[in-house]
């Protein structure tokens, strides 16, 4: 279902070489079909990503969030056995353990440590028997689709996939803005703001589940193991350079979408695989981020 | 992994009786048996003992994280012809200190859950660098599985004595910080008050765990380490609070497990990693739905 990774996008086509005119290179880029699709869902998915990262930061659900990523790699297996379209099993599977995680509600920080550490370990066991089952029973050259799952393949993206991307993560996008002022109250202080009559719990569950759906559908373009790439970093620079909360939550999406459009066109470039191209972006950001940053 | 045992039970060479020495006698009658359940005892006994550290100071996403960042350092040293061992010792090591680097930075600036987002960044990194290696090599998915799940029925004789020793050199470094270590674990602040050197050895524990990852990934694969390190420990931890013994229970859980995923996954044909993580896992939930406390005796 995907184009293999290992085929670079300069080996696909011709592509035009760089030239010193950026407003010729962009335009060269642009026309190119996969790489409209990839630039239409990346952009989509960092906004997303950026918004809910922020959240996911403050209220320390980092782990949660990488927990989550390696559920969307079980259940896409899961779907590809049954032979459902991944998509399916990724979305439902997902929002399902968001939901247990949310009834579980909130714990001490090291026994949700632990906790979501034992589920995160089965679910990776059941992976594997997936992964297993899809490559003893299908024939062919599927192998590689645990590894598409794994690490994406923005430039492989197909149309179907692009519409899913597109709706799932604008309707995300809306959610999250209509949430954001009593999600950011109760993740500051969720006493306080269950006391002024906000709906902690229910605010708690929703987001968790917005959380899976966003994760989800950024697999098939990012990958299980990179979707913090996007997540995490971009709301940690933006929580470093700014202090109020709106204007860190806009910073957030516009970090991840900057990192997003500079790794895809770094990429179509050079044959470099997006998903290195955009953690090493996000990685390098943050040290330097770190490293000078006046907050510290 | 999947190949062999299924390899085996297609050529109708694996004979499930109901007789249990018969059985016991099958699957030790190979080689490749004897050396998976040797490799696999030894990894078991240091992941329980890392393993109740690592949950006790809940640093259950740095050690996923040692375990990730394994894959690039096994992935770049193939690319570059060297021992997977020693490449993903180095990147544990690199790991551990750009981690504890980032994360002092975050802390300094007050930011809360610094540590997880500096563990979350670097994790995002190293793999990256580890699909990029791996693209640049040349058995793209083979290689990448094998990394990530390991090849517990594939271990030579060399794969075994390195394993020993890496296993050695952990637990031995893991006895000698033991007290101390604990010590911090249970009240940081009031053991940086006595005068224990506790950020150092947060640094020294996770160069062990690196070291615990490295050793085991050849045999349970990067992914899988992680269910021995932590489940068998949550278990333990749930069952006694006297660390000696929690220690003790987390190992014996943890050789159980591998044992009886090895075994069960010999006579059917789906991976070892799967039964071993199901046997925990299952474990694990019907002590806590059980809530077994054994009061220590005083």
């Amino acid at each position: 279902m995907f184009i293999s990774l290992t085929v670079s996008s300069s080996v696909l086509l011709d592509i035009p070489p760089f030239s010193l005119n950026l407003i010729q290179n962009v335009q060269n880029m642009l026309s190119v079909d996969f790489m409209q699709s990839a630039f239409l869902a990346g952009t989509v998915l960092a906004i997303v990503a950026g918004l809910v990262g922020y959240f996911v930061v403050l209220r320390h659900l980092v782990f949660a969030v990488e927990a989550l990523s390696h559920v969307t790699f079980t259940g896409a297996l899961l779907a590809a056995v049954v032979g459902q379209q991944p998509i399916v099993g990724l979305f439902g599977v997902t929002a399902l353990v968001a939901l247990a995680m949310g009834l579980l509600g909130n714990r001490s920080a090291r026994s949700r440590d632990v906790e979501v550490g034992t589920v995160l370990a089965w679910v990776l066991g059941l992976g594997v028997l997936f992964l297993s089952m899809y490559t003893t029973t299908s024939s062919g050259a599927k192998g590689s689709l645990g590894v598409n799952i794994l690490f994406g393949s923005i430039l492989g993206l197909q149309p179907q996939q692009v519409q899913w991307i597109t709706i799932v993560g604008t309707l995300a996008i809306a959610a999250i803005l209509a949430i954001a002022r009593p999600l950011l109250f109760a993740s500051v202080d969720s006493d306080v703001a269950a006391v002024r009559g906000i709906p902690v719990r229910g605010l708690n569950i929703l987001f968790l589940v917005l959380v899976a759906i966003s994760v989800a559908a950024a697999v098939p373009a990012v990958g299980v193991l990179l979707n913090s790439a996007l997540i995490v970093t971009p709301a940690a620079i933006a929580q470093r350079l700014v202090s109020r909360p709106f204007m860190a939550l806009l910073l957030s999406a516009v970090i991840a979408l900057l990192f997003t459009w500079v790794g895809l066109t770094i990429g179509f470039y050079a044959p470099v695989p997006i998903s290195f191209l955009m953690s090493a972006i996000a990685f390098l950001s943050y040290v330097l981020v770190a490293t000078f940053s006046r907050k510290n | 992994m999947l190949i062999t045992t299924s390899l085996l039970a297609d050529a109708g060479e694996v004979h499930f009786s109901w007789n249990p020495i018969a059985n016991l006698q099958e699957l030790f009658a190979f080689h490749f048996m004897q050396n998976a359940f040797l490799a696999g005892t030894m990894i078991a006994i240091v992941a329980g003992a890392m393993g109740y550290f690592m949950v006790l100071r809940g640093q259950s996403f740095a050690g996923h994280t040692l375990a990730n960042v394994g894959f690039a350092g096994a992935s770049g040293a193939a690319l570059l012809g060297g021992s997977p061992v020693v490449g993903m010792l180095l990147f544990g090591i690199a790991a551990v200190f750009g981690i504890d680097w980032l994360s002092g930075r975050t802390q300094r600036a007050k930011i809360p859950g610094g540590q997880d987002v500096a563990i979350g960044t670097t994790q995002t990194f190293a793999l990256g660098l580890g699909l990029l290696f791996v693209q640049l090599g040349t058995s793209y998915a083979a290689g990448i599985y094998a990394l990530l799940f390991g090849a517990v029925l594939g271990i030579s004789d060399r794969d075994i004595a390195v394993i020993a020793l890496t296993a050695g050199t952990t637990l031995t470094g893991l006895m000698a910080i033991a007290r101390p270590l604990l010590f911090a674990s249970i009240d940081a602040d009031v053991a940086a008050a006595r005068g224990v050197p506790v950020r150092l050895l947060n640094r020294l524990f996770l160069i062990l765990l690196a070291f615990a990852v490295a050793e085991a990934v050849q045999v349970v694969g990067v992914l899988l380490i992680f269910a021995l390190l932590v489940t068998p420990a949550a278990i333990a931890e749930q069952v006694t609070a006297r660390p000696i013994a929690a220690v003790g229970l987390s190992m014996g859980l943890a050789i159980g497990f591998t044992w009886a995923g090895l075994a069960v996954a010999y006579f059917i044909p789906y991976p070892v990693g799967f039964f071993i993580t199901s046997f925990a896992f299952a474990t694990y939930v019907a002590v806590r739905l059980r809530r077994i406390r054994w009061q220590p005796s005083v």
